[in-house]
């Protein structure tokens, strides 16, 4: 029989971690309940790595936080609340899966759009300013995502509907894991496998990095760099899309301040592993997920996000280019 | 044919350039040299889009290029090998060829012009999977060469290809310049402060003083005019 679990563990594992809490509190955590926190950790960092993706990805084409991009998160979210209804009676019984793939790249797709349009009007106009313009404006583009979404879907948290029934695996012994899990690490995976190809094989992918490393020389290649900075907006938002609706799976109380915390969260995880570092916000994330989730199941739970932050200070007093990140090598 | 009309280009309220007029006719090897800060870069910038033109125009084949994005020049087959090389230092010495020819189709023709870079810079291949940024001064010169050819340019600017190079490296990237010009039929606008290899080599050449040209004449002339001699040869 498949317990259903309570969907509060992902969002508030500090309150459903009571047996963790108290093998804790006697200092004896047992080696499963290490490994389920580990798995809880593993699954938040997902999240957050398919969000820091985005940062990073932008920080290094136009070395600019995009602060907005935590909203886009919420976005897909909403996208996927607005969607679900509207698509998932198309594929009844055993098409179901196929219908949650069409409702995600559907989502997805509706932010890489939004995440170019963004940068179109708000940040491509300014190119030539000042850095601090351009992350005034993130920050407005951020507020207005927030208060515009509060207007358009209201302020209090939407229940976002059953796109899968989250359920506990059986067989997994004293360990619980979900479904929803199971999923959100897997399509996370998916996602970062095609994240990969597209930026080492594809000639898109080639000219972002070389973007990246040289915007003068690549245009002197002749790569149009608004072709390659918006293609790089769309990707990045489109995983941030997919995270949305990954973590509303999870946890379906959405609101359209939801992306704030995830947002700074999935920063942090970027800079961490070494802003515009791709592989570095991978491990920056799952750091932080893990980081996270087991001070929140400690006696310190109340210090959850301050710990994950201090770790962060703390990382980048000993590396401050980041884990992965690395001092450039330029000779002239 | 390349003409610059009258071009100036100024950078904020200095001006670079003070309208100059240069000509490179189809096939040959032209040189610009001048002082530090007489606009040879510039010109150079000018002319692949990187500087905003303010007044005057630039043609080529009788096709107006004046101030279009960097990218629509590159593709009327003019390239730019800039000061400081600019090679892509996080990639691998392929991949910036690779993306020096990111206007065309990587297919068999690639792979012929890659040999032919290759025979040119035999260093090149051996450092193929290597990252830009840990190539030598001189190997990255060769690398940002190779790469504005990947790009089967028709017209090839080259800003100081021998800075910072050792003596004996210089004088093979010159016969290699010669030689693309040659085999190839490549025109090639040449900016150098060594003004003695690149008058020997070019048929034509300017120079540039604070943003004006002082002089214009074929490169055998200026080598034996007095004032060139004195100021840029050094004798
Ligand atoms: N980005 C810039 N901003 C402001 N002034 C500039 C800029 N680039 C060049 N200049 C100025 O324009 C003038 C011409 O510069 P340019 O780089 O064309 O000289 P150059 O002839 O190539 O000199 P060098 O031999 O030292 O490379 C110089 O006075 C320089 O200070
Ligand atoms: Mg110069």
């Amino acid at each position: 029989m498949a317990r259903t679990i309570s969907l509060l563990r992902r969002s508030h594992p500090e309150k459903v971690g009571l047996r963790q809490w108290q093998a804790w509190e006697h200092g004896n955590m047992s080696g499963t309940e290490f490994f389920q926190q580990l798995i809880n950790g593993v699954s938040l960092g997902a999240f957050y790595a398919l969000i820091a993706l985005g940062y990073t990805m932008v920080y290094g084409v136009l070395r600019f936080i995009n602060f907005a991009h935590g909203d886009v998160f919420m976005i897909g979210a909403f996208a996927g609340y607005w969607l679900t209804p509207k698509l998932m009676p198309h594929f009844p019984g055993a098409w179901m899966p196929v219908g949650v793939c069409v409702v995600l790249l559907t989502a997805m797709a509706l932010c890489a759009g939004l995440g170019i349009v963004i940068e179109k009007l708000a940040y491509r106009p300014l190119r030539s300013r000042p850095k601090l313009t351009v992350l005034i404006t993130a920050i407005g583009v951020s507020l207005l995502l927030e208060y515009g979404g509060q207007y358009l879907f209201g302020p209090d948290p939407k229940s976002f509907p059953d796109l899968i029934t989250d359920s506990a695996l059986e067989g997994t012994g004293a360990l619980t894991i979900t479904r929803s899990q199971i999923i959100a690490v897997g399509v996370t995976a998916a996602l970062l496998a095609a994240l990969s190809f597209i930026v080492k094989r594809t000639k898109l992918g080639l000219a972002m990095r070389a973007l990246s490393n040289n915007p003068t020389a690549a245009a002197l290649m002749g790569v149009n760099l608004d072709t390659v900075i918006s293609f790089t907006f769309g990707l990045g938002s489109a995983l941030a899309g997919a995270a949305g609706i990954l973590w509303a799976i999870s946890n379906p109380s959405i609101d359209p301040l939801m992306g704030i915390l995830p947002g700074i969260k999935a920063f942090v995880a970027a800079v961490l592993g070494g802003i515009g570092n791709l592989p570095g916000a991978a491990v920056g994330a799952v750091l932080i997920g893990v980081v996270e989730t087991f001070v929140g199941g400690s006696s310190f739970s109340s210090y959850r996000d301050a710990i994950a932050f201090s770790v962060l200070i703390i990382i980048l007093l000993f590396r401050p280019a980041g884990l992965l990140g690395k001092a450039q090598v330029e000779k002239v | 044919m390349l003409e610059l009309d009258n071009v100036q280009v100024s950078y904020g309220s200095i001006a670079a350039l003070h309208g100059i007029s240069i000509k490179v006719e189809p096939g040959s090897i032209v040189t610009l040299i001048g002082a530090n800060g007489a606009g040879k870069s510039t010109t150079l910038r000018a002319i692949s889009g990187l500087a905003r033109v303010r007044a005057g125009s630039i043609r080529y084949d009788g096709q107006e290029l004046t101030n279009l994005p960097a990218h629509q020049i590159v593709a009327r087959g003019i390239s730019h090998v800039p000061e400081g090389r600019m090679v892509f230092a996080n990639l691998t010495v392929l991949e910036n060829l690779k993306m020096g020819a990111y206007r065309l189709k990587l297919g068999a023709e690639f792979q012929r012009d890659l040999d032919y870079i290759f025979g040119i810079f035999p260093r090149l291949r051996e450092r193929e999977k290597q990252a830009a940024g840990t190539l030598s001064g001189g190997e990255q010169q060769m690398l940002a060469i190779g790469r504005a050819l990947t790009g089967k340019p028709r017209f090839l600017m080259l800003d100081e290809p021998s800075l910072g190079i050792a003596p004996i490296l210089v004088k093979t990237i010159f016969e290699k310049i010669v030689e693309i010009n040659r085999q190839l039929g490549m025109t090639i606008l040449l900016v150098e402060q060594n003004a003695n290899l690149a008058l020997e080599i070019s048929n034509h050449g300017y120079v540039l003083e604070t943003g004006r040209i002082i002089l214009a004449d074929a490169s055998s002339a200026l080598r034996q005019n007095p004032q060139v001699r004195e100021a840029y040869l050094g004798r």
